[in-house]
């Protein structure tokens, strides 16, 4: 059985760790609670957007043809995916089942050559090391993105679509449900698909709220115009929500994961001062044996 | 008098929800005022200030680059890339960031790609440091601005 005194140094780091994985856990706690709030900040805008864009692609009827963002392509050669994983670990099994879905994903439909335009150092040092095509990657995004911040990754996504680069290009990130629950997801980004309400969360929100009647509407300057604004925006905005949804996820698994490893740290506190105690327990036997051999040793001499 | 439910809502919050007499907005095709039972309208809105009339108090401005706005016969929603009350808008960095566009501007080529940019975000200062005196100019001590209440 170890020392004594080896056992206190024990629970004395131990002690500390504890108390470092308690104060991330709040920080997180509170991130993740801004990072909440922004992404239904969000959510009043996007169902406006869709509605919008709803409204204007129902007065056509072939959509496709409508404007190049809507076209699908025959063929699909080439696949660009924006994968959103966090700069830093400690998050539990955040990036792992992230990178995990990119991963499986590529595997199963056939896209092991996709460009990758990679959010946070983890996916990025992981399609790296796996040497994949990663073509454009974003790291040190502040702690609550703007709409700024998802311009570029927009601009990338958006060029390579309409220069023929990229056929598809899909949107990989963690849907936050609750605290408890984040989902990895993939879903198709571009070409945009009217009418196909892939989000969960937007389709549950969008159901309420249909103020758009089917009147005629004054275009100004003109649908098409109107249109060609619209969509840009509209996967800028898709990539921002993204963007919030995943910082969401991020910090609650950040969260749930350091509370894990505080409770780890209070058990094995718990079993190291048992040891402790049974230590010294023993160690003062030892040392009343020696006093009372000695004795005895005394009184037969 | 009449009224209109107006919107503003930009992607980070929703800037004003409640009932007004009057808007007045930057379209693309040129300045539009919204007066209630107003057909039904929608157009892209570009960098310009937005106006809110209400009976018997001052009028409200906002600074807004571009957008969209949803105009029903009692109910106008501005989709905004970006929307300010003038209470928030800080005139010194708006002044700082409309000299540096200007000088930014002197310097690139009107081939440039950034050349847009650049014109985009003077183009974007200017706006709202035109909005930002409108502050100045009132009389009554300014509202508490949204920002503020953040804190």
């Amino acid at each position: 059985m170890a020392s004594v005194r080896e056992i206190k140094r024990r629970i004395k780091s131990v002690k500390n760790i504890a108390q470092v994985t308690r104060a991330m856990q709040m920080v997180a706690a509170s991130k993740m609670r801004r990072a909440q709030e922004q992404a239904l900040a969000s959510r009043p805008y996007a169902a406006k957007a869709w509605e919008i864009l709803l409204h204007l692609s129902s007065q056509y009827g072939a959509v496709d043809l409508l404007h190049p963002l809507l076209r699908q392509r025959e063929q699909v050669n080439h696949v660009a995916i924006i994968m959103v994983t966090s700069d830093k670990g400690l998050a539990g099994a955040y990036n792992g089942n992230m990178i995990r879905k990119v991963s499986r994903f590529m595997r199963q439909n056939n896209v092991e050559d996709a460009s990758l335009i990679t959010v946070g150092r983890k996916g990025r040092d992981f399609m790296v090391r796996y040497g994949r095509k990663v073509v454009a990657e974003f790291t040190d995004l502040p702690a609550q993105p703007t709409l700024l911040d998802s311009l570029p990754i927009a601009r990338i996504a958006l060029d390579g679509f309409l220069t023929g680069e990229f056929d598809e290009v899909y949107l990989a990130y963690t849907d936050f449900i609750n605290t408890l629950t984040q989902e990895p997801v993939v879903r198709m980004l571009l070409p945009i698909k009217p009418g196909n309400i892939e989000s969960k969360v937007m389709s549950e929100y969008l159901g309420q709220e249909t103020t758009m009647v089917k009147a005629d509407y004054i275009y100004e300057p003109n649908a098409e115009t109107l249109l060609d604004t619209l969509l840009p925006r509209f996967t800028e905005l898709q990539i921002y929500q993204a963007l919030v949804e995943a910082f969401a996820s991020e910090h609650s698994a950040r969260m749930v994961a350091m509370r894990n490893a505080t409770e780890n740290a209070k058990e094995l506190i718990g079993d190291l001062t048992l040891s402790y105690n049974k230590a010294r327990q023993e160690a003062i036997t030892k040392e009343m044996l020696d006093i009372a051999g000695g004795a005895e040793a005394l009184a037969q001499a | 008098m009449a009224t209109l439910r107006l919107e503003v809502i930009t992607v980070e919050r929703k800037l004003i929800d409640e009932e007004v007499n009057m808007v007045v907005a930057p379209g693309s095709e040129g300045v539009l005022g919204i007066l209630p039972r107003h057909a039904a309208l929608l157009t892209a809105l570009t960098y310009g200030e937005l106006v809110v009339k209400r009976d018997g108090q001052p009028d409200e401005f906002l600074a807004i680059s571009g957008g969209f706005m949803e105009v029903q016969p009692g109910h106008v929603v501005v989709l905004a890339d970006a929307a300010e009350r003038a209470e928030e808008i800080d005139l010194e960095r708006a002044e700082a960031a409309r000299k540096r566009a200007e000088e930014l501007l002197a310097q690139a080529k009107k081939s440039d790609v950034d050349f847009t940019r650049i014109e985009a975000s003077l183009r974007r200062s200017l706006t709202r440091l035109k909005v930002g005196r409108r502050r100045a100019e009132k009389r009554f001590a300014p509202q508490r601005s949204d920002y503020e209440r953040m804190q």
